[in-house]
C-alpha cells in the first residue's frame, strides 16, 4: 500500500506581501514528495488555522518576513490552545538567529532563521514522517 | 567560440571575443545614434551626467513621521539629492494605525501615515522644488498622491510646476510585492484616474513608475523583467488613451523602476537595448510626436536579490558594482540596497555607506566626464541589440496569451515566474550559480557584527495618540460628506481624484478613504497557486 504523503499547510499571516520564498519552498516540498496547501497572502492566524483544520494537514508552516514573527507566533500559540489543537507548527522567513529560541519557547516546533537551506527544511519534514 | 558554453541568465550565448564585425551584423549606426537623439540608445539627454549627475535617492522611512523626518534630514545632510518614502504595511494596504490588522506593523517596515497631518510633519522644512519626493505606494496610491498634492497646495507651491513621483504600479503588486487592495480592473482604473488628473492639473508630476524591479526580484530573468514591464506600461497607456488623452499629454511623465543584480554586462545591455526599444514603441506604435514621450526615464537600483545574509560586508562590494552598472547604463536616478537590507531596515551607518558608494563613483571615478562611455563597444553594442530582440520576442509571447491584465488576473504570469524563482534558488543552493560567501568561500563559524535597526515599540503608541488627536480636532461633518462624495463618484464611475483630495484636506484617514472606495469597488480575491 502506498504510504500517505505528509500534508503541509504553508501560510502567510499578517500584512507581509513577500511570497517568493514560501512559493519556492512549496515547489521544493512537492518535489520532495510532500503534499502542500498554500493559503495565499494576508491571512489572519484564525484563517490559517481554519484552513489547517479544513484540509486536515499534518503540520503548519508560517512564513513571515516583515519582522512581526514574535507577535504572530504568540497569536498562533493562543489560537491553537483555544481550539485544543495539537498540530505541530513551525515558522520561517526573515527571522534573526537570536529569535529562534524565543519562537520555540512560544510553541513553534521549529524556527528557521534567515538563510536556512531548503535541504534543512526538507529534512525537518522528513523527520516528522517517522 | 567559448570552450565551455557561456550563457547569460536571460539565455543568450556569449562568445569569447567580439569584433567590429559583430556590431556591423547586429546593429546600425542609426540605432546606436547619439545621446539625446531618437532612439536614445546612448542616453535620453544629449549631455547626461556631464551636465547633471544622476539623482541619489535612497529608500527610507520607519516609525513615526517625526522619526522618518529625522532620517530624511540625515540623508540630505550626507548628500542625498532626492527622497524616496517607505511606508508601513498598514498604510500600504489601506489600513489605519488603530486597525486590528495593523497590530505590530505600525511603523515597522516604513513610516506610518494616517492623515494629512503626517505628511505635514515628515516634509516640514523640506523644499519640494529642490528635493523631489518619490512615494513608494501602490494599493493606496491615490490617497497618498492626493495627500502630497494637498500638502503642496496648502504650503503655497504652484501645482502646475510641482515635481515628484509615485510608484503607483498596481499590476506588478499582483505579480510580486502584494500590497494590492481592490480587484485588478478597479485598481487599474484608479491608476488611470491619477494619470488623467495629473496630465491636466499637475503636468510635471510623475504619477506612475512602472516596475520591472519586483518582477525580477520575484524570479524573472532580465529579458522578462523588461518585457513584462513594457507590456504593463502599454496596458496603462492603452487604458489612458481610451479616455481621450493623447499620448504626448502624459507619456513624458511615465517613469520606470528596474533591478540590478547578476551579470554586470547583461544588465547594461538590457538597459541600453530596452531604452532603444521603448523609444521605438512610443514613436512607432503610439505615434508620439514629442521626443520626451519616448524617453525611458528610470531609476535603476541595486537590487536586494543579489545580496546575501552571509558575510554581509560582501554586499557593500556587490552594491558598488551595481552602482557602476547603473551609471554605465545611463540611469536618471540611483539607489542601492544597503548591506544589511537582506534582513533589517538600514541603520544610519549602512545607509551612509550606500551614499558614499554612489558619491565615490560620482566624484572620484570620472563617470561624469563623458556620455555613455561604453558606446561603440563590440560586446555591449552587439548584446544590447540581442537583448532588444529577445525582449521583443518575449513581449510577443505575452501577447499570444491576450491582454496582460487578464493574464495577471488569471495568475498566469505569477505561475511562470514562481517556477523560475524555484529554479534560480535551486541553482544557488546546488552550487550551479556561484554566490561568494554563500556557496563558495563560505565561513561556517561566521561572527556577524552587523547591527540591527531597532523597532521602536513606542512608535505605534505615539501614532495612535496623534491619530486620535487629529480625529478629535477635525470637522467630522466635512469628513463624512467627503467620504459620501467618494462613494457617489465611485458609483458614477468617474475620476476619484478630486473627491479623494477633498477628503484628505478634511483630514479623513487612509483607512476611511480606502473603506469608502472598497464599498463600491470591492476587494481583490487572490488566485491561490504556487
Amino acid at each position: 500500500m502506498e504510504k500517505k504523503k505528509l500534508k503541509i499547510l504553508l501560510g502567510k499571516p499578517g500584512l507581509d506581501g513577500h511570497d517568493v520564498g514560501v512559493k519556492v519552498l512549496a515547489h521544493a516540498l512537492v518535489d520532495a514528495g510532500f503534499e502542500v496547501v498554500y493559503t495565499g497572502l494576508r491571512k489572519t492566524i484564525q484563517q490559517i488555522v481554519d484552513k489547517a483544520v479544513e484540509k486536515k494537514v499534518d503540520v503548519i508552516g508560517l512564513s513571515i518576513l516583515s519582522g512581526t514573527h514574535l507577535i504572530l507566533c504568540e497569536q498562533m500559540k493562543n489560537e491553537m490552545s483555544k481550539r485544543s489543537l495539537s498540530i505541530p507548527w513551525i515558522v520561517g522567513g526573515n527571522i534573526p538567529d537570536n529569535d529562534t529560541e524565543k519562537l520555540k519557547e512560544i510553541g513553534a516546533d521549529a524556527a528557521f532563521a534567515t538563510g536556512t537551506s531548503i535541504e534543512t527544511v526538507i529534512n525537518y519534514f522528513k523527520s516528522l514522517k517517522d | 567560440m567559448n570552450e565551455k558554453e557561456v550563457l547569460w541568465e536571460s539565455g543568450l550565448r556569449i562568445k569569447s571575443v567580439y569584433t567590429k564585425d559583430d556590431i556591423d551584423k547586429n546593429v546600425t549606426e542609426e540605432d546606436i545614434g547619439l545621446p539625446g537623439k531618437y532612439p536614445f540608445t546612448r542616453g535620453i539627454h544629449p549631455l547626461m551626467y556631464t551636465k547633471q549627475p544622476f539623482t541619489i535617492r535612497q529608500y527610507a522611512g520607519f516609525g513615526t513621521p517625526e522619526e522618518t523626518h529625522e532620517r530624511f534630514m540625515y540623508l540630505i545632510k550626507n548628500g542625498q539629492t532626492g527622497l524616496n518614502v517607505a511606508f508601513d504595511l498598514p498604510t500600504q494596504t489601506g489600513l489605519d494605525s488603530d486597525d486590528n490588522r495593523a497590530i505590530g506593523e505600525v511603523g515597522r517596515v516604513g513610516m506610518a501615515v494616517d492623515t494629512l497631518a503626517d505628511f505635514e510633519t515628515v516634509f516640514k522644512d523640506i523644499d519640494l522644488n529642490k528635493i523631489t519626493v518619490s512615494l513608494t505606494i501602490n494599493g493606496s496610491a491615490i490617497v497618498l498622491i492626493a495627500m502630497y498634492l494637498a500638502l503642496a497646495q496648502k504650503n503655497g507651491y504652484d501645482i502646475s510646476k510641482l515635481r515628484g513621483t509615485a510608484q503607483n504600479d498596481i499590476l506588478k503588486e499582483f505579480i510580486g510585492r502584494g500590497t494590492w487592495i481592490f480587484p485588478v480592473d478597479k485598481s487599474v482604473k484608479l491608476v488611470v484616474d491619477t494619470i488623467e488628473y495629473c496630465a491636466k492639473e499637475v503636468p510635471k508630476y510623475s504619477p506612475l513608475s512602472v516596475c520591472g524591479y519586483h518582477i525580477r526580484e520575484s524570479g524573472a530573468n532580465p529579458v522578462q523583467e523588461m518585457a513584462y514591464a513594457f507590456c504593463i506600461a502599454k496596458a496603462y497607456i492603452d487604458e489612458t488613451l481610451k479616455r481621450g488623452i493623447t499620448i504626448d499629454e502624459f507619456a513624458s511623465r511615465l517613469s520606470f523602476n528596474f533591478d540590478i543584480h547578476g551579470n554586470f554586462f547583461e544588465q547594461i545591455a538590457k538597459f541600453r537595448g530596452g531604452r532603444r526599444l521603448w523609444a521605438k514603441i512610443i514613436r512607432e506604435h503610439y505615434k508620439a510626436k514629442e521626443d520626451s514621450s519616448s524617453w525611458l526615464r528610470m531609476i535603476a537600483g541595486g537590487g536586494g536579490g543579489g545580496l546575501t545574509k552571509e558575510q554581509p560586508e560582501n554586499n557593500i562590494i556587490r552594491s558598488a558594482y551595481y552602482a557602476m552598472i547603473s551609471a554605465l547604463s545611463g540611469t536618471q536616478t540611483m539607489a542601492l540596497c544597503s548591506y544589511d537590507e537582506a534582513y533589517t531596515i538600514p541603520t544610519e551607518k549602512a545607509a551612509e555607506i550606500s551614499l558614499r558608494t554612489m558619491q565615490i563613483l560620482l566624484y572620484e571615478m570620472g563617470i561624469c566626464d563623458t556620455v555613455d562611455p561604453l558606446g561603440g563597444s563590440y560586446y555591449i553594442e552587439t548584446m544590447s541589440a540581442e537583448m532588444e530582440n529577445a525582449i521583443i520576442k518575449e513581449m510577443a509571447e505575452v501577447d499570444t496569451h491576450g491582454d496582460i491584465i487578464k493574464a495577471i488576473a488569471a495568475g498566469k504570469i505569477q505561475e511562470a515566474i514562481s517556477k523560475q524563482a524555484y529554479k534560480r534558488e535551486k541553482d544557488i543552493q546546488d552550487g550551479r550559480t556561484l554566490k561568494v560567501g554563500l556557496n563558495c568561500f563560505r565561513k561556517e563559524e561566521e561572527v556577524r557584527t552587523v547591527q540591527f535597526h531597532p523597532y521602536n515599540e513606542e512608535a505605534a503608541q505615539m501614532q495612535l495618540e496623534k491619530l486620535n488627536k487629529v480625529k478629535s480636532e477635525r470637522n467630522s461633518l466635512k469628513v463624512l460628506e467627503s467620504l459620501s462624495k467618494i462613494i457617489q463618484d465611485a458609483r458614477a464611475d468617474i475620476n476619484l481624484m478630486p473627491a479623494v483630495i477633498d477628503a484628505v484636506k478634511a483630514y479623513a484617514t487612509v483607512g476611511e478613504i480606502t473603506d469608502a472606495i472598497k464599498e463600491v469597488y470591492g476587494e481583490y480575491e487572490e488566485k491561490i497557486y504556487f
